[in-house]
């Protein structure tokens, strides 16, 4: 299947490893919920900060008024905060993350996509672009993605926390059944991580 | 020292968090496309796995240090339609996408270019909410708008034993994943 590159890379400490168990990562991103409520006040996000790079992102095109006389971004005004540089953390902890697993890979087409819709980057990039303002909007909409609605707001018991994750799931399974389920693919599955070629 | 930091001092703590968070992500193979699309086609449950484990631990965690002093809540308003609406296009979004907005950014940091550009996707998609904020704040956000309400509020059960039934729901939905699903 699509897991082929679980397997530890070889003779590797646990620094090194391609994967931890998943149940150990949730305990450690339950831990990490302690510390940041704790010790910086805060909830684990993300779009909120995204939005507000989304208004430096305008600025060019609306002017540095028009994105200040904007009544959503007076509400979160695009600035070097504390979640724009949690955001960068993320980043450059995925990305040593995969460096030391040897996980650095360019990926245009992946394999579970390539097996279903075939190998045309064109048609996977428009998808995803189209897929990444469904769920900013959606997340803006709802007052939070899968870290500050789904996570934080359910562990906290909130109700938009748990409502958000329980109908994204809903409208996600159905997606999937949509793009997948209909029919089996008739690209033979590859075992290999196709599409996928190490730096 | 006193708590919470702020200050410049919480920028540094920022970056740490924001680095320990996309480490957990990646080595937990959310930041990739095929265990959160395939999880959505119930072939893989690492991202429930993941997701229900935090809230678990992390809940329990922050309803002790809430309750001894030491955290606030940070309760998001019920707007009940905006949520509905907005976690429904999400959904779309995110098995379309393949990423979920963190784990898109730590896909780019891991080499995915589909994750770049859908990024370059949600830039868009805030700039449209920000367009339109005013129509939807007027005709959507103020519709069953609960109040910034807990699940203890609104069903008179308490804390604790919510986190009774969720421990106890995410034992036997594990056991039963373990037992079930082929190994990965």
């Amino acid at each position: 299947m699509s897991q082929i590159t679980n397997m530890p890379n070889g003779g590797g400490g646990f620094l090194t490893r391609s994967r931890w168990n998943p149940y150990l990562v949730g305990i450690g991103i339950g831990l990490l919920s302690w510390a940041v409520f704790a010790i910086v006040n805060a909830p684990l996000g993300v779009t909120t900060s995204l939005s507000q790079w989304a208004g430096l992102a305008a600025e060019p095109v609306m002017g540095v008024e028009g994105v200040r006389a904007n009544p959503y971004w007076t509400k979160d005004f695009p600035q070097w905060d504390y979640g724009t540089f949690f955001l960068i953390g993320t980043f450059f902890g995925a990305l040593v993350g995969a460096w030391l697993s040897r996980d650095l890979k360019i990926e245009v087409v992946p394999s579970v996509w390539r097996e279903r819709f075939g190998g045309s980057p064109t048609k996977r990039l428009a998808v995803a672009f189209a897929g990444g303002i469904l769920a900013m909007y959606g997340a803006r909409m709802a007052g939070g993605c899968t870290s500050g609605n789904g996570l934080s707001g359910s562990l906290q018991l909130a109700v938009s926390g748990w409502t958000f994750f329980i109908t994204m799931f809903v409208t996600g399974l159905a997606t999937a059944w949509l793009m997948f389920g209909r029919k089996r693919s008739s690209v033979p599955s590859s075992s290999t991580e196709s599409g996928k070629e190490r730096i | 020292m006193s708590l919470p930091i702020t200050g410049n001092a919480s920028l540094v703590l920022a970056v740490v968090f924001g680095f320990i968070f996309g480490l957990l992500l990646q080595r937990g193979r959310v930041a990739n496309y095929n265990t959160i699309v395939n999880q959505f086609r119930l072939k893989d449950f690492t991202v429930l796995k993941v997701m229900f484990t935090a809230i678990v631990v992390g809940g329990i965690g922050v309803l002790v240090l809430h309750r001894l002093g030491y955290a606030a809540y940070h309760i998001k308003p019920a707007n009940m339609l905006g949520v509905v609406l907005g976690a429904g296009i999400f959904g779309v979004g995110m098995v379309t996408y393949g990423y979920c907005p963190g784990t898109g950014i730590a896909a780019v940091a891991t080499g995915s270019v589909h994750a770049l550009v859908g990024f370059a996707g949600m830039l868009v998609g805030g700039i449209l909410y920000a367009l339109s904020f005013s129509w939807v704040n007027e005709h959507i956000l103020g519709v069953a708008a609960l109040g910034k309400v807990r699940l203890p509020d609104v069903t008179r059960i308490a804390d604790w034993i919510w986190f009774i039934i969720l421990a106890a729901v995410a034992a036997i939905v594990f056991y039963a994943i373990e037992r079930l699903m082929p190994k990965t």
